[in-house]
């Protein structure tokens, strides 16, 4: 598996290939700290808030919430304790960048979450780290405790007035977990169901405290935006992405695995047959999921010859999403009903049950799925799933209704051959035909 | 104004009693204080004491639930509602070798299939399924974060990567040995 930088020197990744990486001591000698040590030799909380704004850092869990304008939501005034969290509950299909960058650099995502808690006045940040990903608890407990004997966590930090503990937590195997509400739920104890919005965690989060929710890799983006200063991290990718991004990617392609890109990568067909060397097996290439499951499937057409810019405004206008940058690569014999019917499957499976449209959806949706897949199709079937979707979009209790539904929509609209094929089988006649079909 | 209210019908107030409370040794007993402290409501740790019992235990019983909901102070039930969402919480026993293989779209598309359809052929046991000596359980998974180094599974914690079906026969091969760990801690 490639993990390494295109296009750009390596930011996130730079110290990936270094022996004992994940140590203080390796850490310490690639620049590690110095951001936390510029903090607290003379930056305000609002100077670093500042900086993030100005880097047009946004959130890389997947919604690409702008990072600076989160933190400033935070109420300075208010008496109760303010939490940082964490969420390293990575579990949306096709990404696997967070894992990679907690197991090499374990101390990066300490050093983001230290600061973050300095420009928030929080004193207690907690990691929420996927269950299966045991490994990187037991990583992370061990850097935390190299930190805390070398004065970077704990009571005054580096010899400043500045206090912050930093805990990981473990979670057991709900995606849902990773909705900052529903994640918020789980590390209190409880079942891991979203919240209702608003309030927003920023005002009312963990144990009703003011609260800011950071994905792994958008913590360990701000060490580099204190050290280079927000507008330089910024002119490094797009006026409103900034920055780089990680890429997880897999499936089809020569070589999969851990791309760092700078925003605005051109272009995605470039990416695809050179940075990853090209589909197995000298094939065609036939789709690309390029943001996790929770984005719209995007065929070859609107890939190959379309300079697609590897951005948030750049997928949006190619008719997808950069989501958490799970890039999921598919060949020309793979079946995309297949396909739709195994993420459906995911999410009704990690439907959280809470609200009816998702959890009766999706298990709706499987059962359609299951009885074409046996033969049984009907050619109204196409038909039959979007309603069901239009039933579960935007009338879901929280996003995971919408990222259920989005992969089936442009699924049926972008590679409406696949499912004809399940869907009439035996009658072979065009005017039976699901009228979903036949109108794109 | 005031009114009492005395149900006329009253309900049996016998609460069931469970009548086995886990116990551990003082090493876990630490261990869980450990994670105790971390919190400022002690509910939170609900989760890592889970696993710990679990690791203790085999699996979370009746007793490993009665003492957590001893220790955290909240009510049985409140422990069973954690529990039966959470999927990595087992709450019937598993083999002392789970192998969990991820089913999800990269690892599908690169030959899960294959390496689940293999396990069973081996094992004799299909994803659900505990072998009758107990050595083995099979269940097919959502993703595992692996992606790039698809097909794969997990054994207890222990990712095993990169798939194919000799390298299936290797590891239960070594399980079968007792050479390989069972990746539970």
């Amino acid at each position: 598996m490639f993990i390494g930088a295109i296009g750009c020197e390596p930011l996130q990744l730079a110290r990936f290939g270094l022996e004992r990486s994940q140590s203080l001591e390796t850490y310490q000698k690639h620049g590690g700290y110095e951001a936390l040590r510029k903090v607290l030799g003379g930056m305000s909380p609002d100077d670093v808030i500042g900086e993030v704004k100005k880097s047009a850092l946004r959130g890389r869990g997947g919604a690409g919430f702008p990072t600076g304008m989160k933190w400033s939501f935070v109420p300075k005034d208010s008496p109760k304790p303010k939490y940082v969290v964490c969420n390293a509950d990575e579990s949306e299909p096709g990404s696997f960048k967070d894992r990679y960058l907690m197991e090499r650099d374990p101390h990066m995502l300490i050093e983001g979450m230290l600061i973050a808690a300095y420009a928030l006045g929080s004193k207690v940040a907690y990691i929420y780290t996927r269950g299966e990903y045991r490994y990187l608890i037991e990583i992370m407990d061990r850097a935390l405790e190299e930190a805390r004997a070398a004065g970077l966590v704990g009571e005054r930090i580096l010899g400043t007035d500045f206090a912050c503990e930093v805990y990981t937590h473990t979670g057991a195997g709900a995606y849902i977990c990773g909705e900052e509400t529903a994640l918020l739920n789980s590390l209190e104890g409880l079942r891991g169901h979203p919240r209702m919005k608003p309030p927003f965690p920023a005002v009312a989060g963990l144990y009703g405290c003011p609260t800011v929710v950071n994905n792994v890799e958008t913590l360990t983006a701000v060490p580099d935006i204190v050290k280079m200063g927000g507008a330089a991290y910024q002119k490094l990718g797009t006026e409103k992405s900034g920055g780089t991004k990680l890429w997880s990617v897999s499936g089809h392609v020569n070589r999969p695995g851990v791309y760092e890109l700078p925003m605005g990568y051109s272009d995605m067909e470039r990416f695809i047959m050179e940075d990853c060397q090209g589909i197995t097996n000298g094939r065609k290439l036939k789709a690309v999921i390029p943001g996790g499951s929770s984005v719209y499937i995007m065929p070859a057409s609107d890939i190959e010859g379309r300079g697609v810019k590897m951005d948030y405004e750049g997928l949006v206008a190619a008719g997808s999403m950069v989501g958490s940058g799970g890039f999921m690569v598919m060949d020309e014999t793979v079946d995309i009903f297949e396909t739709t019917k195994n993420l459906t499957e995911f999410y009704k499976h990690e439907s959280c049950g809470w609200c009816t449209p998702c959890r009766e959806g999706t298990d709706w949706l499987v059962k359609v799925f299951k009885r074409i897949a046996r033969g049984e199709g009907k050619p109204d079937d196409a038909q039959l799933l979007l309603d069901l979707c239009d039933n579960i979009e935007g009338k879901s209790f929280c996003p995971l209704g919408d990222a259920a539904s989005w992969p089936i929509q442009s699924a049926i609209k972008k590679f409406p051959e696949d499912f004809r094929r399940h869907l009439a089988p035996m009658t072979g006649s065009e005017d039976k035909e699901s009228s979903a079909l036949a109108t794109v | 104004m005031s009114k009492q209210f005395t149900p006329n019908n009253p309900l049996p107030q016998e609460a069931p009693v469970p009548n086995e409370i886990a116990q551990f040794s003082p090493a876990v007993e630490a261990e869980i204080d450990r994670h105790l402290a971390k919190y400022p409501v002690k509910r939170s740790a609900i989760l890592p004491l889970m696993f710990i019992v679990q690791r203790e235990r085999g699996y979370l019983d009746k007793p490993g639930v009665a003492y957590l909901a001893d220790r955290l102070g909240v009510r049985i039930t409140d422990i069973w509602e954690v529990a039966t969402f959470y999927s990595m919480i087992n709450t019937e026993p598993v083999g002392k070798y789970h192998l969990q293989v991820c089913r999800t779209l990269s690892c599908k598309i690169l030959g899960a299939e294959r390496i689940t359809e293999h396990c069973t052929e081996r094992l004799g046991i299909k994803p659900g399924e505990t072998s009758a000596d107990g050595q083995f359980s099979l269940s097919a998974v959502e993703c595992l974060g692996s992606c790039g180094t698809a097909p794969m599974m997990q054994i207890g914690f222990d990712y095993h990567e990169n798939l194919t079906p000799e390298k299936v026969d290797e590891i239960i091969e070594q399980c079968r040995n007792g050479q390989l760990s069972n990746g539970v801690r």
